[in-house]
């Protein structure tokens, strides 16, 4: 836990991550730039998701089909919050010549895909039936 | 600086990852403009339209700075600034859009 109010720290005062260690390869540092890119993607992707979900989906009851969009921006929001974490974390670690952090985030993610996906098609299926 | 680019083309590469990313904030922004202005114009819808404009706006402005940057054998890191304004930009797009659909 003191490792997280660490990093929090570092969200508001980002001059600090300056003075630790050294400065890694450039290299080493743009990679880690695209892996937050590409995190950064991943949120928009689900962002756009919920939006196509209350978009395109328009025959759902109301709740449902908010709670679907909802659900979908959420998980974006979550997403890019945890890229700038992340990629802070990731860059300190390299300043300090230490192990790369670990995370859970990506199973989570995962899982909660899973489960998003699995309520779109019992969703749709009962939807047709229902016709 | 003794050598012209970098022979794994990283800064490309980055540069590249940055296109890509604008291109999915546009494509979801132009999902966020459907979703204001849908059936009927309203105060609403319309305030809706122009916070999603200026929030894409803002992410071309911080990708287009970096891509800048990144024109360069050796870059620097990117600021923590531009990491943070990206993620803000996602935020806000999704912010956005909730107070849309609800």
């Amino acid at each position: 836990m003191s490792d997280f109010v660490q990093s929090l720290r570092l969200w508001f005062a980002p001059g600090r991550i300056k003075d630790e260690g050294e400065t890694p390869d450039y290299r080493f540092s743009l990679a880690n730039e695209r892996t937050f890119l590409a995190w950064i993607r991943t949120a928009l992707a689900l962002v756009g998701g919920g939006f196509a979900v209350d978009q395109f989906l328009p025959d759902l009851r109301w709740g449902v089909r908010v709670g679907l969009a909802l659900a979908l921006l959420a998980a974006g929001v979550l997403c890019a919050l945890r890229a700038v974490n992340h990629w802070v974390r990731c860059e300190r670690a390299m300043r300090r010549g230490e192990d790369l952090p670990v995370s859970r985030f990506p199973a989570v993610l995962s899982l909660a895909v899973a489960v998003v996906a699995l309520a779109m098609v019992v969703v749709v299926v009962f939807g047709w039936a229902g016709r | 600086m003794t050598e012209v680019r970098d022979p794994g083309l990283q800064p490309e590469r980055t540069r590249l990852a940055w296109r890509r990313t604008t291109l999915s904030c546009t494509v979801v922004a132009v999902l966020a403009v459907k979703v204001a202005v849908h059936d009927d114009i309203t105060a609403a819808g319309l305030t809706g339209l122009a916070l999603s404009a200026l929030v894409w706006v803002a992410f071309l402005a911080v990708a287009h700075r970096r891509i800048r940057a990144l024109d360069a054998a050796r870059p620097h890191p990117l600021s923590y600034r531009g990491a943070l304004l990206a993620a803000v930009c996602t935020i806000a797009l999704a912010v956005c859009g909730a107070a849309m659909i609800w």
